[in-house]
């Protein structure tokens, strides 16, 4: 069988979780030339209620698109981690937003935790950055793609005048999970 | 030079597919989960000279969508189940008046509005039958973004070749999921423009058929060439009638021009995947197919001879090769996301030759490769 990687985001519609999928399937895509799919699934709300975006990563085409066990999963909310963090495999890892998913799920996985949308207020000034801190986290703790590789994926994707805002809460959120990884 | 390559969603593929094979007009109401078709032929018609048009609801995008046709341009719309229901009257007059055009339907559950975000299989039969009267029908299920970008540029070349409605079927899953697409250059798929008649305006009849599975040369509506366009039968000339033998030649026709083993042959497309010593086929199409690779991968990897057969052509359905297979296999298992479609389309052309069982799933979950390997344990 061909080595499949894969990452789940989830938390509340609107937080940017499905254009941080997308952004991660692009770093391994477009930049490092693997294999990846991105999907998604959410409910008829615009905004709110839970939502996930999950990206396979693979060195050969990927079949089933969506994930059979998760080696690394995101909730950003308590509602996203009751609904979505589940089918981490043995071994896997679960990053959880310490203020708005305090309640990690039982299962054989590691848990950190961050305070992801805090950080994103406090130190950048910006919730709406927050899945771009969540996104560097994620490819800190994981190394699913390269730390250049995601960084230039999120630049591809932001206006030119937001551009140093998404640099510096991309190497934030990539920082602060290597720290809790030391 | 290397290829231009990008992250696309499915539905981008199938606009950007459209743009490729020549597509100039666009009559469309926006529906989940196939919206996204509309929102980037918005973007891009009008970047080739071509016209978008949000009508007031599904009937008048398919109508306008056949207006369009007969002016000469080729045609798209896009919807899902809910919408190809409103659309069927419609989808039956372009097979009688003989109008190319391509149908995106991007399924979901239902019946009726059910539930437009998740993924679902039901149409598939619909796409067969869902508009009342003997007609012959033709529609592809791609399974991956690339494949939608081609199948698309395909059913437009079927559309214009065959001169009827050509529907194009995934679902949300392939519809809205993401993967690298390499965009093909200009002249490397081949694209299919529609004949022109050859005969002086006044000779000219748009349905003077040379025998019982010709396809007449369509003329653009409004040009020198004039005729009359119904939904009635009609003769060659194109006005009604009900003489019996005209009735008779020209709704038999209609089918042959799709079923005659020439035809088939131009319009059948299959993909194999271990077949050739397999003892169990997963007969699968569009995502579902995907989740049945992986499954036969595992079941391989068991020392189990699990294969793939995978129609690209849903509709003329392979059922030369389907038969060939059931003779050779001890079992074919088919997973579709409904409740039993397409393995009645099996059973009828397998008979008693192999076993046969169904994996099937409704409720908004894609069916996952546990559930058909499972499935073809318990039946071998």
């Amino acid at each position: 069988m061909a080595e499949r990687y894969e990452i789940r985001f989830s938390g509340a519609g609107g937080q940017g979780l499905i254009t941080a999928g997308i952004i991660l399937a692009e770093a391994a895509s477009i930049v490092e030339g693997k294999h990846a799919v991105q999907s998604q699934s959410y409910g008829p709300e615009a905004r709110g209620g839970a939502s996930k975006s999950e990206v396979i990563i693979g060195d050969a085409p990927i079949d089933y698109p969506k994930a059979t066990v998760v080696d690394a999963c995101l909730a950003m909310t308590q509602e996203a981690a009751d609904k979505y963090a589940n089918g981490i495999k043995s071994g896997g890892m679960l990053l959880l937003d310490s203020d708005f998913a305090p309640n990690a799920p039982e299962g054989d996985f590691k848990v950190y935790y961050l305070p992801i949308m805090r950080l994103a207020k406090t130190e950048i000034g910006r919730e709406i950055v927050a899945n771009v801190i969540a996104l560097g986290a994620m490819i800190a703790m994981t190394g699913v793609v390269s730390r250049e590789a995601g960084e230039k994926a999120v630049l591809a994707k932001v206006p030119e005048a937001f551009v140093d805002l998404n640099k510096k809460a991309y190497a934030l959120g990539f920082e602060k999970a290597a720290e809790l990884l030391a | 030079m290397a290829k231009k390559v990008a992250l696309l969603q499915g539905n981008t593929a199938c606009a950007l597919g459209a743009v490729y094979a020549g597509c100039t007009f666009f009559g469309g109401y926006p529906i989940t989960p196939s919206t996204e078709v509309a929102e980037v032929m918005s973007e891009e018609l009008p970047k080739v000279g071509g016209k978008f048009i949000q009508m007031e609801d599904e009937i008048a995008a398919m109508a306008s969508v056949i207006g369009a046709s007969l002016t000469g341009a080729k045609t798209l719309t896009a919807t899902s189940g809910p919408g190809v229901s409103l659309k069927q009257e419609l989808i039956g007059y372009a097979c009688i008046a003989e109008t190319p055009c391509v149908i995106i339907n991007v399924m979901r559950g239902g019946p009726s509005t059910g539930m437009p975000t998740g993924p679902g299989q039901s149409d598939v039969m619909q796409a067969r039958w869902g508009t009342h009267g003997d007609h012959a029908a033709i529609a592809v299920a791609p399974a991956s973004c690339q494949e939608i970008f081609s199948e698309t540029v395909r059913a437009f070349n079927l559309a214009e070749k065959y001169r009827m409605p050509v529907q194009v079927l995934y679902d949300e899953i392939v519809g809205h999921m993401r993967e690298r697409i390499e965009f093909p250059e200009p002249g490397e798929l081949e694209v299919i423009d529609r004949a022109a008649p050859t005969c002086s305006p006044e000779d000219y009849k748009p349905y003077d058929a040379k025998s019982d599975t010709d396809v007449p040369p369509l003329a653009a509506f409004g040009s020198e060439y004039r005729f009359h366009v119904t939904g009635l039968n009609k003769a060659a000339d194109g006005f009604p009638t009900t003489k019996a033998s005209l009735v008779d030649f020209e709704e038999r026709r209609q089918i042959a021009k799709v079923e005659c083993p020439e035809a088939r042959a131009d319009i059948e497309s299959n993909e194999e995947y271990l077949c050739d010593d397999a003892d169990v086929i997963i007969l699968a199409y569009g995502s579902t197919s995907r989740s049945a690779r992986y499954a036969v991968n595992e079941l391989r990897a068991e020392g189990i001879k699990a294969g793939l057969f995978r129609p690209i052509t849903l509709w003329p359905f392979p059922e030369k090769r389907v038969a060939e297979l059931g003779k050779q296999v001890k079992a074919i298992v088919l997973p579709e996301m409904n409740l039993g479609q397409m393995i009645f389309e099996v059973e009828r052309i397998v008979k008693n030759d192999c076993k046969l069982a169904g994996v099937h799933r409704v409720d908004g979950e894609p069916i996952n490769p546990g559930q058909i390997i499972d499935q073809v344990k318990e039946v071998i």
